[in-house]
């Protein structure tokens, strides 16, 4: 061998020496990212197999996600991530809370940060399609509506003309805005901010005249951080549809399915007359529909891939519909919101169960 | 050896090599993001998520608070951007002009001989640079918002300005033809000035306007603003958000702007100021004509990366509310639900804002920088 070959021998070596860590890194990158997105199945079982539910929740809206001073987390919403836990482990403490703003929530559940999104989120369109979402049934009726001072004297939004109104970004809260604005030929300045806590503050300290938001979370903010909640007033009409509901993402059936019917089962065990308390007496109970709930008729629970008792943990651990809403942001609650189009549709309002069978 | 490797011995050729890896390493660079781009894509067809710009096209929907544009609810989700990039440019050409003339004051201050003045300098200084940005925004923020009255009880200090919640109220020029030859008059004496000299420049650009305006019959178009329902009407309003984040942003810049003009002002060696003394110049001669061109050279560069942070950082606006580019993105990112996009577009603009800014001051350091002859 020449010289020269000798030399290029020689630099070859030195190079790949240099080179193999380079080149196993680069490789072990390209593997992490070939990692593919969900396929059918895929979440319930990676749930089932992981042993809890990642479940997406605000970051603070009391009466629908709010940890308390034990960082014990409360709330309709977090309550039925408790409840998909109890039909699918049997055990509603099986949760790990992600809390999400706003803005984050979408790409969480896009990513598989979150299994389940359960954020006082509504159910649109463009959600369902564009982002990839599949809704489960609608676990609160919200609209959004208008708070003022009340000592401003204002009685009706069509007073609002000209008025600066503080707003959260992130929300559908500015598109309801503008089109009730646009649509009663009215004008009004938008002040957006990003946090919930600022804009309480500039609302209170009288940046603006009007602040807007779904009417729960107003009667929220007026019972949590107004020095006194009785000199702020909700305006009477509700400008937009709100109807919030956990949301999945596309690709997995069972796994909808079973937040879907989990949701069923705490209106059903309300119309049924069950609750926590009630549910063991009723395990006895000759009723088909009441046996068919509570797995006493078999099949149901293996419909859905889990244990027959899934409804019965549900209800035991969890409570139904009435036992949730009523704790959480109804008469029980510093909210005291009226059951309105949440009650059952067998008293007037909107909440209904297909037949579970 | 007459076969001596001529034409197969490129690998022994540094240049050649050079050039070889640079392009292998280029191409496992492009195949990398080709790579990335291609799993992000068909991981959001799979799970449905729509992609593309075509959005941009669409009625936005929503309305912005403050716009230096006509713009409404019914404009597409374009023209909001376009909005929301006007805001920011705003702020950003505010804040920097005011940071610039306010650190250059705070710099030299530090330097006096004046012991108060120098302390005062150094207290502004080293207090406003060891609290986070966000912080003093929130500060002035709350300061504006909770300790001024509502527009009602509104501060009336002279004839047209108001001070209330709603921001600072001034008179502002109304919707007059006046005003447009005026612009135009103004606009040809600098031409002019810029053709003839300084001295012509000088005379004409305070006289053309003022004669046009004169020609007019000197009418006194202005708008004054005034309470109508829940808030002023007319002038011109810095809103509570904009005042805020302008005082943040300039304050905290100007802390850091003062140590780079102290820094680049130190380097001047002090030989060259006792030349000048001793050539009979005043103190501030030497300062103007002697130290000021030489600190430039080292003040330029630093100066340049305090431009781009203080860019960087009107993204803080959204904390406090005022409708800047990544406000608006914000908003369209939840009504359409295209965050990839979303961001893509703020990225971009925060890019060609800070590249604009690069190229201004890298023209202006070789202007001032030390030409070799």
């Amino acid at each position: 061998m020449d010289l020269w070959g000798r030399r290029l021998q020689e630099r070859l070596e030195r190079t790949m020496r240099r080179l193999i860590p380079t080149a196993a890194f680069g490789l072990a990158l390209t593997f992490a990212l070939m990692a593919g997105p969900a396929e059918a199945g895929a979440v319930f079982n990676a749930v089932k197999a992981r042993g809890f539910i990642q479940c997406g929740v605000n970051v603070g809206l009391a009466g629908f996600s709010a940890p308390n001073a034990r960082g014990t987390w409360s709330g309709l919403d977090v309550d039925y991530c408790r409840a998909v836990a109890a039909a699918m482990f049997g055990d509603a403490t099986k949760v790990k809370f992600v809390p999400l703003s706003a803005q984050q929530r979408f790409s969480a559940l896009q990513s598989g940060e979150v299994d389940l999104l359960s954020r006082n989120t509504t159910w649109t369109l463009t959600r369902d399609t564009a982002n990839g979402f599949h809704f489960a049934p609608i676990t609160f009726f919200d609209g959004q509506a208008f708070m003022v001072a009340k000592k401003s004297g204002i009685k009706s939004a069509a007073e609002l003309n000209g008025a600066t109104i503080c707003a959260q970004t992130g929300t559908t809260t500015e598109l309801n805005l503008a089109d009730y604005f646009r649509s009663h030929g009215l004008s009004y300045q938008p002040v957006i901010v990003e946090a919930l806590a600022e804009m309480n503050a500039i609302f209170f300290a009288g940046r603006c005249d009007a602040v807007t938001s779904d009417a729960s979370q107003l009667a929220s903010i007026r019972a949590a951080d107004a020095s006194n909640p009785d000199d702020y007033i909700i305006l009477p009409e509700r400008i937009s549809k709100e109807p919030f509901a956990p949301a999945v993402r596309h690709g997995d059936d069972q796994w909808f399915e079973l937040v879907k019917w989990t949701i069923f089962a705490t209106i059903d065990a309300e119309e049924l007359g069950i609750s926590s308390k009630t549910v063991t007496d009723f395990l006895k109970s000759s009723n088909p529909s009441i046996q068919r709930l509570l797995g006493e008729m078999p099949g149901f629970g293996a419909a859905l891939g889990v244990d027959e008792k899934w409804a019965y943990a549900v209800i035991k651990q969890v409570g139904n519909y009435g036992e949730i809403f009523d704790r959480n942001v109804g008469a029980g609650s510093r909210l005291k919101l009226e059951r309105g189009l949440n009650a059952l549709w067998t008293a007037g309002g909107l909440q209904y169960s297909p037949p579970l069978r | 050896m007459a076969a001596a490797p001529a034409n197969n011995n490129w690998l022994g050729d540094p240049k050649l090599r050079a050039i070889a890896w640079q392009a292998l390493a280029l191409v496992a660079l492009g195949a990398c993001a080709w790579f990335l781009v291609g799993t992000i894509l068909e991981n959001l067809a799979q799970r449905s998520v729509a992609t593309g710009f075509g959005f941009l096209s669409r009625s936005a929907s929503f309305a912005i608070g403050e716009t230096v544009i006509p713009y409404s609810a019914a404009d597409s989700y374009g023209k909001a951007l376009l909005v929301g990039v006007l805001n920011t440019l705003k702020v950003t050409v505010i804040a920097i002009t005011s940071a610039t003339l306010l650190g250059i004051l705070i710099g030299i201050a530090r330097l006096s001989r004046n012991w108060l003045v120098a302390k005062l300098a150094a207290v502004y200084v080293e207090s406003v640079r060891n609290v986070p940005l966000l912080l003093q925004l929130f500060l002035w923020y709350a300061m504006i918002t909770e300790s001024l009255p509502g527009p009602r009880q509104a501060f009336h200090p002279l004839p047209g300005v108001f001070l209330s919640n709603r921001g600072l109220m001034v008179p502002g020029l109304a919707d007059h033809p006046v005003w447009l030859a005026v612009t135009a008059a103004l606009i040809l004496a600098i031409a002019l000035g810029l053709w003839r000299g300084r001295r012509t420049a000088a005379i004409l650009i305070p006289a053309l306007p003022l004669g046009v305006w004169l020609g007019f019959g000197a009418p006194l178009a202005f708008s004054l603003p005034e309470l109508q329902g829940f808030n002023f009407r007319g002038g011109i309003t810095f809103s509570p958000e904009l005042s805020s984040l302008l005082i943040g942003l300039a304050i905290y810049a100007a802390s850091y702007i003062a140590e780079i003009v102290r820094g680049g002002i130190l380097a001047v060696d002090r030989g060259q100021v006792e030349a000048g003394l001793s050539l009979g110049l005043s103190r501030s001669d030497v300062l103007r004509l002697i130290v000021l061109p030489q600190a430039l050279r080292v003040i330029v560069p630093p100066l340049a990366g305090e431009y781009h942070k203080l860019t960087k950082n009107t993204s803080l606006a959204v904390a406090i509310g005022y409708p800047d580019v990544v406000s608006v993105l914000n908003t369209m990112v939840n009504q359409t639900g295209q965050a990839i996009e979303g961001m893509a577009l703020i990225m971009m603009v925060f890019l060609a804002i800070s590249t604009g800014i690069s190229l201004f001051t890298n023209w202006y350091n070789r202007r001032v920088a030390l030409v070799e002859r």
